[in-house]
């Protein structure tokens, strides 16, 4: 007898792009709180997302979540040089605006918000969308990110040569790449095992 | 080298490798992704000649030769017989297309919905691949091409047609690191070949 999916609650829809605090709505059973075993909750990685039915659902294959957390990990908050924190969440930001993960959009725009301070040009790139004018080094940014996650892939090397301009080191350019091509991983996961509903 | 460093051709002690080794861990784990996705201790639920004609499938959606390559051999190797390979290549021909487009919830951003198809196997092709096959090759383009289309109901075709929800679970991480895992090689060789 095959599996069906999940009814979510009655929940408020976001129909625009927000900073707002969004809850997750999985639309297959995650694992029980209850069930998960010491593998899954090392897969985990931080204790708390055992509260979470996104990381619970993943965790039914726990080698996959667990790489790809490290990774995300590395690739955003590894402070080493490189672009800054609140920029690598701009790519981030800047994916998930392309590609219509809303969730995932509200949660990096917050962050890029937070670490840069540029609250306004922020909501600019969630209500005009990424043709938003953020000012040369962001527009660079947002533009590299875009044409990352286009498909067919259309990130050429005028795209490298504007981030250079921009001030960017190569080490820099290869976190906008990373940070970019990870939100195609994790807004993929995002839209398609779920949907966004409003807090409260 | 890794599988990122061989697709991109990255050589030990060049300009990338360096840039590589300043985020180690992601270097590491992007490769233990790889590994689990392709090839795990145990295929459990998703079998190995599954997981690489997935991969054949959604690079080739990606029009990424080289890499496409690569996952072919990996097909190859897994057992699987030259009418499979051969379906599989129909699939890409007749599923290419651009992305991202899609719907989203009616509001105002309905008026940046931007329409395409959804894509599925024809009865010929459905024959080739299987059901289960088939089915996965109809969520896989949509998770390539314009995932913000996506629905409950597409889990459920994925149920009907013999997926588990842990399967579920692994034929969507392979599509989604897959489109990271390109798009990491396509920027690398890019940023290596830009003076």
């Amino acid at each position: 007898m095959a599996e069906t999916v999940l009814t979510p609650p009655a929940h408020g829809v976001p129909v625009a792009f927000t900073r707002d605090q969004l809850d997750w709505l999985p639309w297959v059973e995650p694992l029980a709180e209850a069930e998960l075993t010491e593998r899954h909750r090392a897969a985990l990685i931080d204790a708390a997302r055992a509260k979470s039915p996104y990381f619970r659902l993943l965790a039914r294959d726990p080698d996959a979540l667990e790489a790809r957390t490290r990774t995300d990990k590395d690739i955003f908050y590894n402070t080493d040089a490189g672009l800054p924190r609140a920029e690598r969440e701009l790519a981030a930001a800047a994916t998930s605006r392309f590609n219509g993960c809303i969730y995932c959009a509200s949660v990096h725009a917050r962050f890029s918000a937070t670490y840069s301070k540029r609250v306004e040009d922020v909501q600019r790139l969630l209500d005009e969308g990424v043709g938003a004018d953020l000012g040369e080094r962001w527009n660079a940014i947002v533009a590299a990110s875009v044409a990352l996650s286009a498909t067919p892939i259309s990130f050429g090397p005028a795209h490298v040569q504007r981030l250079r301009q921009a001030g960017l080191d190569d080490l820099a350019i290869a976190d906008v790449i990373q940070g970019a091509a990870f939100f195609n991983w994790a807004n993929r996961l995002m839209l398609s095992l779920g949907e966004p509903a409003t807090a409260g | 080298m890794d599988v990122i460093d061989r697709l991109v051709g990255i050589a030990p002690g060049s300009a990338l490798d360096a840039i590589r080794a300043r985020r180690p861990e992601a270097r590491t784990h992007a490769q233990a992704s790889y590994v689990a996705l392709f090839t795990p201790p145990e295929a459990g639920e998703v079998s190995a000649t599954e997981r690489f004609a997935a991969a054949v499938f959604v690079v080739g959606l990606h029009a990424e030769a080289a890499t496409a390559a690569f996952y072919r051999e990996g097909l190859a190797a897994t057992g699987a017989g030259p009418a499979l390979l051969a379906a599989v290549e129909r699939a890409v021909a007749a599923a290419v297309g651009q992305g991202p487009f899609g719907r989203y919830p009616a509001g105002p951003l309905s008026v940046e919905d931007s329409t395409g198809s959804a894509w599925q196997a024809d009865a010929a092709l459905r024959d080739a691949l299987g059901t289960r096959l088939a089915a996965a090759f109809a969520h896989l383009h949509m998770l390539v091409l314009h995932p913000r289309d996506a629905e409950p109901a597409h889990l459920q075709a994925l149920l009907d047609a013999g997926w588990s929800t842990t399967g579920i679970v692994t034929l969507s991480q392979i599509v989604s690191f897959l489109a990271f895992q390109v798009r990491v090689v396509s920027g690398f060789r890019t940023l290596a070949a830009t003076a």
